[in-house]
């Protein structure tokens, strides 16, 4: 017990007995809101100390959990940099499935309309180590039907022909090559000439009459005539028609209708059996060349 | 609180007087039910504070502080339990009555017919006063007034209450 003195004892009573009143009528008067006077006083009295305690506490976790943010951030950047690393590569991934996909449709749309063109996609595996040489190598050989001298194609227009077979691969020669040719026209004209590869980007287009009207942006498709490609196949556009004074034919360069850089699928014509079958029962034509040849020169085929 | 010691407070010389057993009780207990019953026949009696004149002369009396705030409380909250008010309103007013009347008994000689006049018009006013403030701060009743005239007239009317009753009740005082 806290010795109070005497003296002092009646006002310490006096102070006790007088809050313990207050108190019993804070407990019995309601303020506005009926609440009643002691839970107002005990609100007040107590809702600083919250808030400081609130405040307190805030404050604590707050600090601690930016420390801890902080080590932890480390951590959560590499995670999140090999995470979005690995997105990055699956992105590309599926970016390269989709462009396929896309690819793979545009060939499969190109096969439904040209049913009557009996044909066989392949992938294309690897090129020529040869840097002279425009070489592919398919994902079809011989076990598959493919045979040489069948023409080779995208939907965007023709690549090349089969150079060799073996058992589960082949060799195409592309377009570009300065081996390679193919029969064709100009679509507006209807012109025939040849459209050989000189080992570059661009094709030329031989034996076209310095007479002829050839303007650039003119489509160029293959006439049929060489036995390997079906007629009007895109072969490429006219990119410039000039006359060459120093013989009686234009020299013009034709842009490849394929992407020869950038192949991955391609389509195999299966039609070289057809075509001879169709020869056989065309007598006339009996003492054709050989298709490569007529690739080569097919205005000689006519 | 009948048997009350020889008081030793800061005035030595003032007697304390001592009373007989139950009057203190009594007393209270008629002040509570004259004073309810009064008002309820005669409007005269409306000015009457008859529980402040028994708490007041017995804090007088005694002159014991803490008996006296004691027994303010006491009255107060009996007298705000028997009426509408909030326990404790009377009850504060009368501790502050019952203590500081105590403490001046102890100083001062309270017996004289005027000093007990002045005195029961002073703690009326008192009286009024603490129960205007308690209403104003913990009731928020701020139409009440620290002074009007009903209180004056009660003041001078329980004053000359106070001179009658205050010898009569000296009569129940134990001889000392």
């Amino acid at each position: 017990m806290i010795a109070i003195p005497s003296r002092h004892r009646s006002l310490t009573l006096l102070a006790g007995v007088i809050i313990a009143q207050v108190l019993l009528l804070a407990v019995q008067i309601k303020r506005a809101g009926q609440v009643r006077l002691i839970r107002v006083w005990a609100v007040e009295m107590v809702s600083p100390l919250q808030r400081l305690t609130s405040w307190a506490i805030y404050g604590v976790e707050h600090g601690w959990g930016g420390y801890v943010g902080l080590r932890r951030a480390q951590q959560d950047n590499e995670a999140l940099h090999a995470e979005m690393d690995r997105l990055k590569v699956r992105n590309a991934e599926l970016e390269g499935r989709a462009i396929e996909a896309d690819r793979l449709a545009g060939l499969l749309n190109f096969r439904e309309t040209h049913r009557e063109v009996p044909m066989l996609a392949a992938r294309v595996i690897g090129g020529s180590p040869d840097s002279g040489s425009l070489l592919v190598y398919i994902s079809r050989g011989s076990r598959d039907g493919i045979r040489r001298d069948m023409g080779v194609i995208t939907p965007d227009g023709v690549v090349g022909k089969i150079i060799a077979v073996f058992p589960d691969t082949a060799q195409v020669l592309l377009l570009g090559d300065k081996d390679s040719g193919v029969g064709a026209l100009l679509a507006d004209t209807r012109t025939q000439g040849p459209v050989k590869g000189i080992g570059e980007p661009q094709l030329s287009l031989e034996y076209i009459s310095n007479d002829e009207k050839v303007s650039a942006g003119e489509a160029v498709l293959t006439s049929g005539q060489d036995r390997i490609f079906p007629k009007d196949l895109p072969v490429g556009t006219v990119v410039e028609a000039t006359a060459d004074r120093k013989s009686p034919f234009m020299k013009i360069r034709v842009k490849p209708a394929a992407h020869l850089d950038r192949l991955e699928e391609v389509l195999v014509l299966l039609t070289r059996n057809e075509l001879e079958m169709k020869k056989a029962a065309d007598p006339s034509s009996e003492a054709s060349p050989a298709p490569a040849n007529a690739a080569k020169a097919p205005a000689k085929t006519q | 609180m009948e048997n009350t010691e020889i008081y030793t407070g800061p005035e030595p010389h003032i007697e304390v007087h001592k009373y007989y057993a139950g009057v203190v009780s009594i007393a209270v207990l008629l002040a509570l039910v004259l004073q309810a019953f009064f008002p309820v026949h005669f409007r005269w009696a409306n000015y009457l504070e008859l529980p402040l004149l028994v708490t007041l002369y017995f804090a007088l009396s005694k002159r014991n502080p803490s008996s006296g705030l004691m027994l303010g409380m006491v009255v107060g909250l009996l007298q705000d339990s028997l009426s509408r008010t909030p326990l404790g309103l009377y009850g504060i007013a009368k501790t502050l009555v019952g203590f500081l009347g105590s403490s001046i008994g102890a100083r001062v000689d309270v017996e004289h017919p005027i000093a007990r006049f002045l005195l029961t018009v002073g703690f009326v006013f008192f009286h009024h006063a603490v129960f205007t403030l308690t209403s104003r701060i913990l009731l928020a009743q701020h139409d009440e007034k620290y002074f009007t005239v009903p209180v004056l007239i009660a003041s001078i009317v329980n004053a000359f209450i106070a001179i009658g009753m205050f010898p009569f009740l000296d009569r129940f005082r134990k001889p000392s």
